[in-house]
């Protein structure tokens, strides 16, 4: 069968330029993190690694996580549930409202919990009137990365459940089978690697928030400081080895997540060719 | 750990629902509770308080036989400023910036006479604006008529965003004022000429030091005398040379403490301490050896060598005052704006 | 027609979970986007029109503007020319290393913005690994506007990858034999027959990317040199203005920049829609 651009000559061009282009703008950036962090040694690497601003990062940074990527699960699939299944006035309006994080600016959506939460805000004075401490702690910085990231899940599974109909659902209905059965045993085996890759999306986008997180964590060493914050105070420090090694953390991250992400379409496309 | 020290904030989490994921992290609670202190501070001064605060632990425990600690938080003066007005409980300020803590004093979190509350207008330390250039100084900078020269091309912070550059702006500003007898004309034009010799606006004095040293990116970087000596010593003395014009401006760091706050944090003892410590011989030596000039005679007279003698400017004299400088020059559509116009 | 309307009403009560998930949802919608949200509006609302007017009409903002807008735009064609090369290549061929750089593909989703920003900043300044060959040549990527666009078009790389990837995939082969016997050339034939269906998820791919870079601000932020009507982008001006104490001046230029990618989110899901109606033959 002939193809378009199916000649030696083309092949051999095309796939040199992009191999090139790869290497330059995606390969060389991520050599340079590792190479930068592991300048001075792996013992320095290891030192700075085992600083205890950096420990307490990293822990902040699990822990905001640990919440985030839960409840944005849970929101995600009831919202893919509701807008897939049902026909309701304001489904559309749903659907775009959950685009808003992907519009905002970073550096907006913090300011906007900024100017509710915060002292002068409209629950803020409340809140401080109960001694209750949302911005520059971490429940503030759990809020903005629960915005900046609550799209991911829904908008995996929306274009899914949608092209894949409620049929399959509504027999099990009239078997008589409860919702939450339903859910595990019908719906859920067919969006479990959408479902996977919004997790892993939304995890990705939680771990490395900056421009949000910046403005409501205050930057207290060893208190409010994410691994993303960290790393930009390194590197404010003339610290550029201590600032690349918790960068080389966030980009080992990465790689697990490409590595989780490539996992998921390989055994994806296998099942496929098996059927 | 991550700021559970303060219980009210595992309120705020489970108003949200979260208190399911927050059972696992309460037991961190368990441990025995020190007081801490929160000092927040501006963008150069971490290597400063990270020297002084375990000596001020040690200065406490003599004095009151209680071990507490100190926490940091550092940024832009301004956004620090702008951090403890929205709710960061920081329990003392130590600013660059006279009108930062006057932001907050306006707020009422500090007292208004905050600047009767402790010697020297409540400044432990000062220092002024001075320039780090490459070796041999091969542009021949010694004076600030050298840097609106044609072929200079200099980094400070954004004026706008950064302490150091506001009093960069002021210190060119004066120098001026001084030279042209406060000619407005000939003082605009020189401004225009040093503004437009700006190579990059960083929004932070550590980011315009990156900029010039691992970017080697301009002929003059222009900041404190203090951190101008850090650079020196940090990135080698070969490489780089230390100006101080013999005009510069009197650089203020003012210290507060944040009555509401650290009222509420059951801090105001300690946060007094803080600053009472700051003016003691043996913190003056320590600041002193982190290149800014200070007031103890004796400790002052021990560095003599390392502070050239410079004329320094005060902002009062030059400018009126601080508010005023502030809405005459770096105000939206103030002189700064003007001048910058195109 | 009514008889449908009931049947599609009673279908909808066919599926449990109605109430709770309209529940959550709203919930949390409310919660999380709206609230914070209004007191953006909030903000806004102490300011009359011409104040509104004044603040954003300032030139130094205008000039940030046109900053951002060009280099959003340069970074968005850029990576429509290279999304498409490298998704051509992906579908396409076959070759040593193809699931590797199929993966690199994610990295800028992956890898944060601020360590991408300083990675960047490294690599391209003048004694940097790229910067130290480019200087020679008389070109700095550092601290101009080069630099602003090269680290917006790091951050939105796979939006074309894998908007056109999918498409491409799924075009049948009889279409490239057709061309192919017509005897037209390789660019030809990829111009006239390929482009056109590639066309819809070519120009989505490429709005999200131009979306994605207006608001761009954790990479760029270490890149872009900061001087006033050269090297200032939109987001640092808020940064700015907050800087200041000017809430209502950040949540006026922020509204712009909300108002200006909404919009054009908007017009892309408005667009994609009319084209899948299209391609459904009117049966949507």
């Amino acid at each position: 069968m002939i193809r378009i651009g199916d000649a030696p000559r083309v092949r051999r061009l095309l796939i040199g330029v992009a191999l090139a282009l790869t290497v330059l703008f995606l390969l060389l950036p991520l050599v340079a993190i590792f190479a930068q962090a592991l300048m001075s040694g792996i013992d320095v690497y290891w030192q700075n690694l085992s600083n205890a601003y950096t420990l307490s990062a990293i822990g902040l940074t699990l822990l905001v996580a640990v919440i985030t990527v839960p409840v944005n699960l849970v929101f995600g699939v009831f919202l893919a549930w509701l807008v897939t299944r049902f026909e309701f006035p304001g489904r559309r309006l749903l659907q775009t409202l959950i685009d808003i994080p992907f519009a905002v600016s970073p550096v907006v959506a913090g300011l906007v919990y900024l100017l509710l939460y915060g002292r002068n805000g409209w629950l803020g004075g409340w809140l401080d009137a109960h001694d209750i401490q949302i911005m520059f702690a971490w429940p503030g910085i759990v809020l903005v990365t629960l915005f900046v990231t609550c799209p991911f899940v829904a908008r995996e599974l929306i274009p899914l459940m949608q092209a894949q109909g409620s049929r399959e659902e509504e027999a099990a209905v009239t078997l008589g089978a409860s919702g939450w059965t339903i859910f595990r045993r019908v719906t859920l085996p067919n969006i479990r690697h959408a479902l996977l890759y919004g997790v892993i999306l939304t995890n990705a986008r939680a771990v490395g928030e900056f421009g949000a997180v910046s403005v409501v964590a205050g930057a207290i060493r060893g208190e409010t400081n994410t691994l993303p914050l960290q790393v930009e105070q390194l590197y404010q420090d003339y610290n550029t080895v201590g600032a690349f090694t918790s960068a080389s953390l966030l980009a080992l991250l990465a790689l697990l997540t490409l590595a989780a992400k490539a996992a998921l379409e390989w055994r994806a496309a296998r099942r496929e060719t098996a059927t | 750990m991550f700021g559970l020290s303060r219980p009210r904030s595992l309120f705020a989490a489970s108003a949200f629902g979260l208190t399911l994921a927050l059972g696992a992290l309460s037991p961190a609670q368990a441990q025995e509770e020190l007081r801490e202190l929160l000092n927040s501070s501006y963008d150069i001064a971490r290597e400063l308080f990270a020297a002084v605060n375990p000596k001020f632990i040690d200065w406490w425990q003599a004095q009151h036989d209680e071990t507490v600690s100190v926490k940091q938080s550092h940024g832009g003066s301004s956004t620090q400023a702008r951090s403890i007005m929205q709710g960061m409980r920081a329990d003392v300020v130590t600013f660059n910036q006279v009108t930062d803590v006057n932001v907050l004093a306006d707020a009422g979190l500090v007292a208004k006479d905050w600047q009767d509350r402790y010697p020297n207008h409540a400044s432990p330390y000062y220092s002024t604006i001075a320039f780090l250039v490459r070796k041999g100084n091969p542009k021949h900078i010694e004076n600030w008529d050298d840097l609106a020269g044609d072929d200079v091309s200099l980094v400070f912070p954004n004026p706008k965003t950064s302490g150091n550059g506001r009093y960069t702006y002021l210190a060119a500003w004066g120098y001026a004022d001084k030279t042209f007898d406060g000619d407005e004309s000939k003082i605009e034009d020189f401004m225009k000429t040093f503004l437009g010799n700006v190579e990059v606006f960083d929004t932070g004095g550590r980011g315009a030091t990156t900029t010039f040293v691992e970017r080697d990116i301009g002929d003059v970087l222009i900041t404190f005398e203090s951190e101008v000596n850090n650079i020196r010593n940090e990135y080698g003395k070969d490489d780089y040379e230390v100006v101080v014009p013999p005009v510069s401006i009197l650089a203020e760091f003012p210290v507060a403490v944040v009555d509401e706050y650290a009222e509420r944090n059951g801090n105001e003892d300690l946060a007094k301490g803080y600053l009472d410590y700051l003016y003691t011989e043996e913190a003056q030596r320590l600041l002193a050896g982190f290149n800014y000039r200070v007031n103890d005679e004796k400790v002052a007279e021990e560095f003599r060598d390392q502070f050239p003698q410079t004329e320094l400017l005060r902002v009062e004299d030059v400018f009126g005052s601080w508010p005023e400088a502030m809405k005459t020059h770096f105000a939206s559509g103030g002189e700064l704006d003007q001048l910058q116009r195109r | 027609m009514i008889a449908q309307a009931l049947t599609r009403r009673r279908e909808r009560r066919v599926l449990p979970g109605f109430g709770l998930s309209l529940g959550i949802s709203l919930t949390f919608v409310s919660l999380v986007l709206l609230l914070p949200l209004t007191s953006l509006v909030g903000q806004l609302s102490q300011l009359s029109w011409s104040q509104y007017w004044f603040l954003i009409t300032d030139p130094r903002l205008l000039a940030s503007y046109t900053v951002t807008l060009l280099a959003a735009a340069v970074a968005a064609l850029s990576n429509a020319v290279f999304g498409l090369l490298m998704a051509w290549v992906l579908v396409r061929y076959e070759f040593p290393g193809k699931r590797l750089v199929d993966a690199l593909m994610d990295l800028p989703f992956a890898l944060p913005t601020a360590v991408a920003g300083i990675t960047l900043a490294t690599l391209y300044s003048s004694n940097g690994w790229i910067g130290r060959l480019l200087e020679p040549l008389g070109i700095s990527v550092s601290y101009t506007w080069v630099g602003i666009a090269l680290a917006m078009a790091f951050t939105s790389i796979p939006f074309v990858v894998r908007t056109v990837q999918p498409v491409l995939e799924d075009l049948p082969a009889e279409v490239d034999e057709a061309a192919m016997t017509l005897g037209a050339s390789d660019g030809l034939a990829f111009r006239r027959v390929i482009l056109p269906y590639l066309w819809p998820a070519l120009v989505t791919g490429t709005g999200l990317a131009f979306v994605r870079s207006l608001g761009e601000f954790g990479a760029v932020i270490f890149i872009a040199g900061g001087k006033p009507y050269e090297t200032e982008i939109t987001s640092l001006m808020i940064f700015v203005k907050l800087q200041e104490y000017d809430y209502a001046g950040a949540s006026a230029v922020a509204s712009i920049v909300l108002a200006t990618s909404l919009a054009l989110l908007l017009a892309i899901n408005l667009w994609q829609g009319r084209f899948i109606k299209r391609l459904h033959g009117g049966r949507g």
